[in-house]
């Protein structure tokens, strides 16, 4: 019996060992937790903004879209080995791209846009998806005539060389001919982009003649418009239809307002009973109504 | 002054024979990074790529398994040849213990190397405690924030990646990293990146838990407690149990997964004490048995 206290008092201090060190372990296990948790909120923070590209910034072709990029794109930099062109290069830390991923700046080295796509063939992961085979459909990003104001071809001389360096020449920037208001009796031939076939590879960009370029290539998310997803295009609807997409004898036409007494030769307006023909009246061209501009469905 | 580490080691073996495993190490280090170098410099392009991920002659692939799995969680697979260099790498360091890529290939050891021996030299002695289980704490937050976050997380900053990209594709700003890691080292921190911070380690410590080849202390009878090899070991707590194991039962094999198998204890050891050996090799005691001679 004379043992017993000795064994008793030794089993609290073991007891109280233990609880000492639980509670050392849950602090420290606090403390780092914290520590490095807010380590983990700094770096989460910053993940998040190195998601926002620079507009100026272009991913190589067959890119996912940046917010998977930075968590597909390992950093090994082969597609940038591999392409024959310098054309791409990995960001460095001080640069506004997340570190060790590649981009081209389209100013500097435009992509070449080769047949057999070597950098996305070299990307050992799926960052470069390896899907695209044809070049002509990649999505780098979307050429934009952005500044109207500095664009020769808007300034009614013939410049022409963005759209003479266009790998997709014809299809993904045409010149459109619309009058020059300027001079009255000239053409203006305008680059227009079309979204649809431009691959985002920067070569009407890199050849802009001016300081700054006047045509740029943007991400599509800053460059392009969404309609709504009800949103449907008549004529387009038509088209596809092969007629007229509502019944058009129940259409209620009502007559046109015009102001008071006037009295508009060869105004169109069936409602008011107004369908004399436009042409034969004097000072009119060809047909032209005068009221009614160009491509509203040609009626009369 | 005192005695300079591993100069007993010197006079009763050598300069060479006291730095060959530094030696080789500082080769292997240097070599991979000629390997990687020799394509960009001189258009030899045996090696394209870096340490994430790499093809070499076109046929062996590469890639860093700790960036893989932080993509994995991320969301994303590699593509087949990203997988098979997952696999090699993986085995390898498996079997070769996988803190090996922290002292063979690493370019950030060299880094910290030189900030401890300058350290030494310079006599600085202060240091900022921090739990050696800190890497694990940051590993698994780089982990998990790589989940949350579906970025590669820890290559928004990783120093090491920085450094050996850097030195291939262009430093720009990286080396303000380097050293900022390097001065860390030196004056806040003993050991502080290796030993304590860096995920990758940790990442390949925990990869070599179960690695066969293992530094041993097999002759740990003949130990003189000079220290010399805790005081040039980048993870001194390793070498006590299977140094001084002797009466607690504990074999000779170093199993901790945090020792590099740098080879250093090997080189300042007089006695010749440690040596590379394998994981299973690993008797409760390294005394003569009675019933057996040794030769004559």
């Amino acid at each position: 019996m004379g043992d017993a206290v000795p064994v008793r008092h030794k089993m609290e201090s073991n007891s109280n060992k233990k609880t000492l060190a639980r509670r050392q372990f849950i602090f420290d296990s606090a403390r780092m937790a914290c520590g490095v948790g807010m380590l983990g909120l700094g770096l989460g923070l910053y993940a998040k903004q190195s998601k926002a590209l620079p507009a100026l910034a272009l991913r190589p072709p067959g890119a996912l879209p940046e917010d998977d990029f930075l968590g597909a794109c390992i950093r090994c930099g082969l597609c940038v080995r591999d392409c024959p062109y310098n054309t791409l290069s990995l960001a460095k830390p001080e640069q506004p791209v997340a570190t060790g991923t590649p981009y081209f700046t389209a100013r500097d080295i435009p992509c070449e846009m080769c047949d057999d796509i070597p950098c996305v063939k070299a990307c050992p992961t799926r960052a470069l998806d390896h899907g695209l085979t044809d070049i002509n459909k990649a999505k780098m990003g979307v050429a934009v005539l952005i500044d109207h104001e500095t664009c020769l071809n808007f300034l009614g001389l013939r410049c022409d060389v963005c759209y003479r360096v266009c790998p997709v020449i014809d299809k993904a920037i045409t010149l459109d001919m619309v009058p020059n208001q300027r001079t009255g009796r000239h053409a203006m031939f305008l680059p227009t982009v079309h979204s649809e076939h431009c691959t985002g590879c920067g070569k009407c960009e890199k050849s802009c003649v001016l300081e700054e370029a006047a045509i740029r290539v943007l991400p599509p998310k800053l460059a392009k418009g969404e309609l709504g997803s009800h949103y449907r295009v008549g004529w387009e609807e038509q088209k596809r239809i092969g007629g007229s997409l509502i019944d058009e004898s129940k259409m209620l036409d009502l007559p046109d307002r015009l102001p008071d007494g006037a009295v508009v030769p060869g105004h169109y307006d069936p409602a008011s009973g107004m369908t004399a023909t436009a042409r034969g009246l004097p000072g009119s061209e060809a047909g032209a109504i005068p009221s009614a501009p160009p491509g509203l469905g040609g009626k009369p | 002054m005192s005695k300079r580490i591993g100069a007993d080691a010197v006079a009763a073996k050598g300069w060479l024979r006291s730095h060959r495993w530094l030696l080789l190490r500082r080769l292997s280090q240097l070599s991979i990074l000629s390997l990687f170098l020799l394509g960009p410099l001189a258009g030899i392009w045996l090696v394209k790529g870096n340490l994430n991920y790499s093809h070499t002659l076109d046929v062996l692939p590469l890639t860093d398994p700790y960036v893989a799995l932080q993509s994995l969680l991320a969301g994303h697979l590699p593509e087949t040849l990203g997988m098979i260099g997952v696999a090699i790498v993986l085995s390898f360091y498996f079997l070769v213990g996988g803190r090996v890529y922290c002292s063979w290939v690493c370019p950030v050891n060299m880094v910290t190397d030189a900030a401890g021996w300058l350290r030494d030299r310079l006599g600085i002695k202060g240091s900022v405690h921090l739990s050696r289980q800190t890497r694990y704490w940051i590993l698994a937050m780089t982990l998990g924030g790589s989940a949350l976050s579906g970025v590669v997380l820890w290559e928004l900053i990783n120093p090491v990646s920085m450094l050996h990209r850097g030195l291939i594709f262009g430093l720009g700003a990286a080396w303000t990293v380097v050293l900022a890691v390097f001065l860390f080292d030196l004056f806040v921190m003993s050991r502080g990146w290796c030993g304590r911070l860096c995920p990758v380690g940790a990442f390949y410590g925990l990869l070599g838990r179960w690695s066969p080849l293992r530094i041993r202390a097999g002759q740990r009878q003949a130990c003189n407690d000079c220290m010399d090899c805790f005081e040039v070991c980048p993870e001194p707590q390793v070498i006590r149990p299977a140094l001084k194991g002797e009466n607690k039962g504990v074999g000779p094999v170093i199993l901790a997964p945090d020792c590099t198998n740098c080879g250093r204890c090997i080189d300042v050891c007089a006695k010749d004490v440690f040596a590379f050996g394998l994981r299973a090799n690993n008797p409760a005691s390294t005394l003569p048995q009675p019933g057996t001679t040794s030769g004559d």
